[in-house]
């Protein structure tokens, strides 16, 4: 309880600091402040037993996202502020509605399968899809944008922990009939993220699979055979879409000293100026912000004549803000946040009695901890770009209301768990 | 099942710890090169909320560059404004949030934004920026003097062309003035750089963004005599009173090379029995293609590369802004900087009189000068003198250095006195100054179309103590000789600059 009082504390300290930007930013801290209470209430009442570290963090990463969101445009903050009540409402309704036993999802595996594939489909649907930078992951509805695709990870974590659970030791033993409905509805996934050029979601799907197929049969030549077929996959990929391949020219040459080609202006141009125009400025970003970092409210996000320097600076390139921001200390503060955060999901899977619990808790917590690797990694470098959400402090809606939906899930598990 | 669990536990802190590990990369060891990067935008815009530098001619007084605080979005930004119009356009350079940087502005830019002062500075910068008030950057005193600049500015009008002249003892830069040029202020205003593209000069071709003093290319004619007269003393060859026949011709590969075809050698075509001094002092192809057929193209150019020529010339500039001078030659379509592997490469009698591909800079030209003037030592030429902090302490002043010596003493004597030839009674009397001895020699390259011609002078005064070196070039100059067009120009400098 000292633990969900000290971060609450942070999370309120945190949040009062744009009180320095405007008086109108301290609605905001209290309106956080009360919405937190309240999914702190919902929670003490439904799950008692729960891991206390989960919430207080979830919380304290969306107050650094929203502070963030506000800082870069207040108007985002207001529909984010929005989405996180969404969210919270989710969280609640998830946590009363399975509070006596969440595992009676498991019986519904198969639809839970399906439901990802028709969430992931969904935007491709003509009338409520919606295209946005170049891919196809938005549905839209009354004046809210949603990405569908953000669910579906959620609700296929839970299709492969049932599925995994029930199936693990034939699989294991290598009955080659079992591996259909898997790959049906796996492969299925795959290929509407292919379609929509979603290369974020595959990669974290793909991860994902592979995560918790090794925790449910232990069969490290399943791994190996699944990161085999993903090389050959990616080298196809990479031979036949121009889309991937310039992701990749553009994670390892993203500097050039001589003009190539640039296909945004059909012009010689060097790769900095077009191509990975947006990464670089983006690492310069953060390269600004140094150990200390210019401090919040003072970061360079725009020309004098108030042009965006970065494309998409609030959802997939939040990271890149905050790092400039907050500085070296700030941005590994950040990220051992969520260090803590995964650990606890880790502990969680490890506590849970059963097959189903643990795989649930360890999918979302994997998923969890390679979706920040995938974003922060590619901004940083590690690996090629694509572009998807920084969990709870990207701007969007989608993402907001999934990432409190694996808390909610994470707090049943341990709720279970710890419940003499 | 929970060892698997605690197995991917460990692949996610692994990648997360990565994460970290990347950013202290980025943050720490990278910050630097990439805040030096020009394309760094967010570096850029930065900048503009430092308070930067003044930029001041050498009275440390007339300003060249201010700033103009313009308040956005509740941040103040301060933009450059020029109050003298393009002056010295190309040399000062611009600083835009749109267009990057160029020349003294981009090189400068540390002193200017204050990234790189003293400690007392630097202490006083961190306090500004913790309390949120206004970083100042420091100020440079520039060596150019602001009335022979003007001067030389006005004496080229649109004519393209530059003047250079500096401190042959300690290399301070006095003038860099290249045409023609454009008003720096323009290039902050929208549509201000198409503009300045579009002016082209007299000649038609030119652009009013290079800076000709440190970035053009001419054939210079029969002012690389210098170069060769040194060659041909120093390597002990040749004395001023060596003896020549000049028949109006010299035979290469059993061909004529004609004197006629050398426009500065005004008057008689045929001078018959002269000596090297003469030859120099009336500018005699004939006379100079036989030191070269003797002593052979690659001791020539051998001097050449002591007097500077193969290596881009130091200044503070940025570097993609001055070009080394010597032969150049075409690969695939583009001029490139070449030094022949053998003497059988060489046309040695026309290399001695500056044609055969041999192109250089108004301030190479200038460093042969001076170099002579200076006893035979090149100076290192400089135009910052100093740099001083927002408190008014000197953060560093420029000190005085050479790049070597050239040729001997002796050598260098011996030339000053042909060079004084050339100015009393040869091509370049009309560089004349009373009661002041001046040194210099013309040079009049064919540019391939008849009669107009590149006008090269070169000069120092006074010649028994120099004190300013000074090199005029103009362009396509129809019926325009060194002599006639630029040694008037490079008088009017000397005149201003030795306050006569």
């Amino acid at each position: 309880m000292v633990g969900v009082l000290t971060a609450v504390g942070f999370a309120s300290v945190y949040i009062s600091r744009k009180a320095h930007v405007s008086a109108a930013s301290l609605t905001y801290a209290v309106f956080f402040f009360a919405l937190y209470l309240v999914a702190h209430v919902v929670a003490r009442f439904t799950v008692p037993n729960a891991d206390p570290y989960l919430l207080p963090i979830a919380g304290l990463l969306t107050a650094v996202g929203l502070t963030e969101i506000y800082r870069l445009g207040p108007s985002n903050a207001f529909k984010q502020g929005l989405w996180v009540v969404i969210g919270v409402a989710v969280f609640s309704v998830a946590l009363l509605l399975l509070r006596h036993d969440y595992r009676v999802l498991e019986n519904y595996k198969y639809l839970f399968g399906l439901g990802a594939i028709a969430l992931l489909f969904m935007p491709l649907l003509p009338g409520i899809g919606q295209t946005v930078n170049g891919a196809r992951l938005w549905i839209h509805f009354g004046g809210l944008q949603f990405q569908p695709g953000e669910l579906g990870k959620i609700a296929l974590i839970v299709f492969l922990a049932a599925y995994l659970r029930e199936k693990r030791e034939v699989l294991a033993q290598g009955r080659v009939k079992d591996w259909g409905p898997l790959l049906v509805i796996w492969g299925g996934a795959m290929l509407v993220l292919f379609a929509t050029d979603d290369l974020g979601s595959a990669l974290l799907y793909y991860g994902i699979f592979l995560a918790i197929l090794y925790a449910a049969t232990a069969r490290v030549k399943f791994v190996a055979a699944f990161i085999g077929l993903f090389l050959v996959g990616s080298a196809a990929v990479y031979q036949g879409t121009p889309h991937v391949r310039e992701r990749v020219i553009n994670w390892i040459h993203p500097w050039t000293s001589h003009k190539v080609y640039c296909a945004l202006t059909g012009q010689m141009a060097f790769r900095q100026d077009c191509a990975s125009y947006q990464e670089v400025q983006s690492l310069y970003s953060i390269a600004h912000g140094g150990y200390g970092g210019t401090g919040l409210g003072s970061g360079v996000f725009t020309t004098p004549q108030g042009h965006p320097l970065i494309p998409y600076l609030s959802t997939d390139f939040i990271y890149s803000a905050l790092a400039q921001e907050l500085g070296l200390i700030g941005a590994a503060a950040l990220l051992l946040v969520y260090m803590v955060f995964s650990l606890r999901g880790f502990r969680v899977s490890l506590a849970a009695n059963d097959g189903f619990s643990k795989l649930l808790a360890a999918g979302l917590t994997f998923g969890f901890a390679l979706q920040t690797f995938v974003i922060v990694g590619g901004i940083l470098r590690v690996i090629p770009l694509t572009g998807i959400t920084l969990p709870f402090v990207s701007y969007g809606g989608s993402s907001v209301v999934a990432n409190f939906l694996v808390v909610a899930g994470l707090m049943l598990v341990s709720n279970r768990a710890n419940t003499p | 099942m929970n060892n698997q669990l605690t197995r991917l536990a460990l692949v996610a802190v692994i990648m997360l710890t990565a994460l970290i590990v990347a950013t202290t990369y980025w943050q720490s060891w990278a910050a630097g090169s990439l805040a030096a990067r020009q394309d760094n935008a967010v570096e850029l815009v930065s900048q503009f909320q430092v308070a930067r530098g003044l930029i001041l001619a050498s009275n440390g007084k007339t300003v060249l560059a201010a700033n103009k605080p313009l308040k956005k979005n509740g941040q103040t930004f301060y933009f450059r404004k020029y109050p003298l119009h393009g002056f010295a356009a190309q040399t000062l350079g611009y600083s835009t949030s749109a267009l990057s940087q160029t020349g003294l502005e981009e090189s400068l830019n540390d002193y200017l934004t204050g990234a790189t002062t003293n400690l007392s500075n630097a202490i006083q910068r961190t306090l500004d920026r913790l309390g949120g008030g206004t970083v100042h950057g420091d100020n440079v005193v520039l060596t150019i003097n602001a009335g022979a600049q003007q001067l030389a500015q006005q004496l080229l009008g649109d004519r393209c062309g530059a003047v250079v002249a500096m401190n042959p003892r300690t290399g301070a830069i006095y003038v860099m003035a290249s045409s023609p040029t454009f008003d720096n202020n323009l290039i902050l205003q929208p549509g201000g750089y198409a503009k300045v593209l579009k002016i082209k000069g007299a000649c038609g071709d030119a652009s009013a963004l290079v800076n000709l003093t440190t970035d053009g290319l001419f054939t210079p004619g029969s002012t690389f005599k210098m170069v060769t007269a040194a060659a041909a003393l120093d390597s002990g060859a040749f004395t001023p009173t060596s003896r020549f026949n000049d028949p109006g011709y010299c035979v290469e590969y059993g061909k004529h090379v004609s004197n006629a075809g050398n426009p500065d050698q005004r008057g008689a075509e045929t001078y018959g029995n002269v000596t090297l001094a003469q030859g120099f002092q009336h500018s005699i192809n004939s006379v100079f293609c036989n030191v070269g057929k003797q002593i052979g193209g690659e001791t020539i150019l051998k001097y050449a590369k002591k007097f500077g020529f193969y290596s881009t010339p130091p200044l503070e500039t940025p570097a993609n802004q001055r070009l080394p001078s010597g032969l150049y030659h075409d690969v695939k379509g583009r001029p490139e900087l070449w030094y022949p592997k053998s003497e059988n490469e060489i046309d040695p009698g026309r290399l001695a009189f500056g044609q055969f591909n041999m192109v250089a800079t108004p301030l190479q030209m200038l460093l042969v000068a001076a170099t002579v003037a200076n006893g035979g030592v090149v100076p290192r030429p400089y135009i910052v003198d100093r740099v001083i902090g927002h408190d008014g302490s000197i953060v560093s002043r420029t000190r005085a250095s050479d790049l070597g010596r050239a040729i001997k003493p002796q050598t260098a004597a011996d030339l000053n006195q042909m060079m004084q030839l050339v100015v009393q009674a040869g091509t370049g009397t009309a560089a004349q100054i009373p009661g002041v001895a001046v040194a210099g020699k013309t040079g009049t390259a064919e540019t391939g179309i008849n009669n107009v011609y590149t006008a090269w002078f070169v000069c120092f005064a006074p010649a028994d103590n120099p004190q300013v070196a000074v090199a005029v070039v103009l362009e396509k100059q129809l019926n325009g000789f060194g002599g006639s067009v630029s040694a008037p120009i490079a008088k009017q400098i000397l005149e201003k600059l030795l306050h006569r």
